[in-house]
């Protein structure tokens, strides 16, 4: 689409404006700090958000992603503590926890996907499922309380959140190359092609030689491997985990794609849009805590607003189109 | 003559910048039967639209009883007596028959009742000689049978005028014949009915008063008997329409594909059929006998038993995959539902289902357009814009894409389901020249129809199929309208299905007397426990 719609436009110019407003409000807002705060914390839900755009452009949902983000990080985290005495602390036993993360995600992707493709229950309620059972794990295998990572390990894993390259965080510089990967997976190959149409119509893509149950399926895999990836870089910032690890991610991510254009129906995926939904939800949660304007005890109710107002204005635009 | 109930001035609408109707005056009077004629993207819908308030005009007034008409939606012109059947029905799939008929004005004070809305609905649906249940839920009834509720709720609203949108196109000939006896009954009422249809036989026999639109403008209006179909067709495509058909085909190549005893189970009991490159088989056959089952079974949309050979050679077919990889493919008679995406782009639909070919791993933007360019004007299909939503082209362009994006996997055996239905005499004509241009390329060709002329004049071979079986085959010069349909109605000859004259009746195969009439040839259900009785 090399034309840019009001859709295209809308959530770019309300993050423009948030922006804005920021740099008026508060002469921090724009100092390197801050924005590589905002953008180190967008990353996570960032990552999740452009795997879950994936999801509902097909037509599904994953209400998992935040339990699964804990469940992810519990069992990476014994994994490591187990690996220590064999691998020593070091470059290995990341790598192998990082490996295990992924791992984990896949699996737990490829549980939903299956349940839903293969056994054919309805995406809302597998997930619904797989949510409770995935935080439930967590906390049973926690016993109530916190999973945390050997100290020493700790300490050497830390960087991954805190450090990067040329002054950039780590977890920014992942999130921008998912970004960029999940534009063009969406955009330019058969996979995001095969997305839209499964979600803008599943019978006609089975019509038409679209091997729907396995796209489908492996929306839910790539997912997952996003959540495990989005894991891997949360972790060493507490370096631990517990049943409220994660907790209402999947309704951020799942916000953050709404407000980025991409119909929760299914059928049109925007991945920019959803790294600017991603953006939007967590510079109002920054703007709100650095100026003493608003309480940033109604960020919630700031951000639902925003989420319903897109709504709104994307169903304007499609009224219009439609003859 | 009495004073038109609803009326059209001057009539303009324009969709952006482009206006599709150019100053229109129209009236409809009471007690006539109206039939509105035109191609594909002549402008009737639009027009059947502005007359029920769904469209406002861009220009010009709508004028109710002499005055300009008060509404500004549908509904508040539902209110007021102008009913329309639209061709997509407007129904609660998960509501019941007698719930939908009553849908917004519900029975009962506090509490619905139940009994009376049930029992109303029975007698309407007894009028309509419809056999389905007032319990019965929408999603359950076969297409004909929802159009049935539709025209009973519209009874049930006591309407002054009824427009309805192609309400045959979808009906088997015994249900249209009670569809014809309801028009006339309202047609005594008083009531003032708009018809559209592509059925050219149908407006000549019910229409008291004929308009032709031709590109957005009204082109001739007639009474009745005042044009012949000829006529019709002529103002409507504003040429001569010599050679709808192609010239018959005489060579044909080698056995291209041959089935044996294939069964679709519960549907297609035992069917064989043997069909040779650059030959077109006609599958002829009442709706609900098994036809579209058999296609889909052997494009492995559908579980099915017994032997298919490609070029010689047996294949199994257990996924649309590998049909296609023997180069079998599937035109669904169902293009809004199952062909197309009708909010994706032209490009995007015409490649789906060969998107393989156009880069790996990422898609070249260059050769899809490369392709649409080519597609264009191989299938002459005319897009206002290529980035438009297929489902704003007209529906005879609609069926141009969907066949275009079909032959782009470049498949030896096509089979066509319904190509065109619902589509113009002039598309039409231009569809069955392409259908010929396959075939004489050297592909064997299926063409399943309901519409009579088009398998009489296609076909090189006619398969007539009857509640799941192979009803006869004929070939070559025993390809008469009356071997047909004497084979689609299970009579054996002694004139109980009188085709009558073969012009005028063609595409209503046994109007009287149908043996049809039972539950046999209603919902899918049907046919194959009914099976064994005369086959």
């Amino acid at each position: 689409m090399r034309n840019l719609s009001l859709s295209t436009l809308g959530p770019l110019a309300a993050l423009i404006l948030l922006i804005v407003l920021g740099a008026f409000l508060n002469a921090n807002f724009l100092s390197a700090g801050n924005i590589t705060n905002v953008l180190a914390r967008s990353a996570f839900i960032g990552m999740i958000a452009v795997g879950m755009t994936f999801v509902i452009t097909s037509g599904g949902i994953d209400l998992s992603v935040g339990s699964m983000a804990a469940f992810i990080a519990g069992m990476m985290i014994l994994a490591m503590n187990a690996m220590i005495p064999a691998l020593g602390i070091g470059l290995p036993l990341v790598l192998a926890g990082m490996g295990v993360a992924i791992l984990v995600g896949l699996a737990a992707g490829f549980a939903n996907g299956f349940l839903i493709t293969k056994v054919g229950i309805e995406p809302f309620i597998v997930t619904l499922g797989t949510m409770g059972i995935f935080r439930s794990l967590v906390t049973w295998i926690a016993n109530g309380g916190t999973l945390s990572l050997d100290f020493e390990a700790r300490q050497f894993y830390r960087p991954v959140y805190y450090d990067g390259i040329f002054g950039i965080a780590w977890p920014i510089i992942v999130f921008a190359i998912v970004a960029v990967l999940g534009e063009v997976v969406m955009r330019h190959t058969r996979f995001g092609r095969y997305t839209e149409a499964i979600g803008s119509n599943d019978k006609v893509a089975r019509y038409s030689v679209v091997k729907v149950e396995r796209i489908r399926l492996l929306t839910y895999v790539f997912l997952g491997l996003l959540v495990g990836l989005a894991t891997i870089l949360y972790v060493p910032r507490l370096g631990s985990a517990s049943g409220s690890t994660g907790l209402l991610w999947e309704l951020e991510a799942i916000a953050a794609v709404i407000i980025g254009g991409t119909a929760l129906k299914g059928g049109s995926g925007r991945v920019w849009g959803t790294v600017v939904g991603v953006l939007i939800l967590s510079l109002i949660d920054n703007i709100l805590n650095l100026a003493d304007l608003v309480s940033p005890y109604l960020n919630g109710a700031i951000q639902g607003v925003i989420i319903v107002l897109a709504v709104v204005l994307q169903r304007g635009k499609s009224t219009a189109e439609g003859r | 003559m009495t004073a038109p109930v609803l009326a059209l001035a001057d009539v303009r609408k324009s969709f952006g910048p482009i206006e599709v109707l150019h100053g229109i005056d129209f009236a409809l009077h009471p007690g006539e039967v109206h039939a509105l004629i035109g191609e594909n993207g002549a402008g009737k819908s639009t027009m059947m639209k502005i007359l029920g308030g769904f469209l406002q005009p861009t220009a010009g007034k709508v004028l109710f009883e002499g005055v300009p008409a008060s509404w500004r939606s549908g509904v508040e012109a539902e209110a007021r007596g102008v009913v329309v059947i639209h061709q997509e029905f407007n129904l609660a799939a998960d509501l019941t028959v007698a719930q939908n008929v009553w849908l917004g004005r519900e029975k009962g004070r506090f509490f619905l009742d139940h009994a009376a809305m049930r029992a109303d609905t029975q007698g309407l649906l007894d009028q309509l000689e419809c056999r389905v249940s007032p319990d019965a839920r929408i999603r359950d009834l076969a297409v004909s049978d929802r159009q049935m509720v539709e025209i009973a709720k519209a009874l049930s609203r006591n309407a002054r005028v009824l427009i309805m949108d192609e309400p045959s196109a979808v009906l088997t000939s015994h249900e249209v014949e009670v569809l014809f006896r309801q028009i006339e009954r309202l047609r005594a009422n008083g009531v003032a009915l708009l018809y559209t249809s592509h059925r050219l036989d149908e407006v000549d026999r019910l229409a008291d008063r004929i308009t032709v639109l031709r590109d957005g403008a009204v082109v001739r209006r007639a009474l009745r008997g005042e044009l012949t179909e000829d006529g019709m067709a002529t103002a409507m495509v504003g040429r001569d329409l010599t050679d709808i058909f192609p010239p018959r085909r005489t060579e044909f190549g080698p056995v291209g594909l041959e089935i044996a005893d294939f069964s679709v189970p519960p549907l297609v009991q035992g069917v064989s059929l043997a069909l040779r490159r650059g030959e077109v088989l006609g599958i002829s056959g009442l709706v609900g006998a098994g036809r579209t089952e058999l296609a889909e079974g052997l494009v492995g949309l559908r579980p099915h038993i017994g032997t298919i050979r490609r070029d010689g050679r047996a294949v199994r077919i257990r996924s649309v995959a590998e049909a296609a990889s023997h180069g079998i493919a599937y035109l669904t008679e169902d293009r809004k539902e199952r062909g197309l995406l009708l909010d994706k782009t032209l490009r995007e639909n015409l490649t789906l289902s060969t998107l393989d070919r156009f880069g790996w791993p990422l898609l070249s933007p260059a050769r899809e357009e490369a392709a649409l360019t080519q597609a264009i004007a191989d299938f002459d299909i005319r897009a206002p814009r290529r980035e438009m939503a297929t489902g704003n082209l007209s529906g005879g362009n609609q069926q141009k894409v969907l066949l275009a994006k079909t032959m782009l996997a470049a498949p030896q055996v096509v089979i066509v389901d319904e190509p065109t239905r619902g589509i113009d005499i002039g598309t039409k004509s231009q569809i069955y020249h392409f259908i010929d241009r396959l075939a004489r390329e050297g592909l064997s060709v299926i063409v399943i129809s309901s519409d009579m002329p088009e398998i009489l004049g296609l076909s090189d071979q006619v398969l007539v199929m009857r509640q799941g079986r192979v009803a006869g085959v004929l070939e070559g010069d025993r390809i008469t309208e009356t071997a047909v349909v004497r084979l689609v109605m299970g009579t054996s000859g002694e004139g109980a299905a009188d085709p009558g004259p073969p012009d005028t009746d063609a595409a209503n195969p046994g109007h009287s007397r149908p043996a049809d009439g039972g539950p046999g040839n209603k919902g899918r259900a049907g046919p194959a426990e009914k099976a064994g009785e005369d086959a």
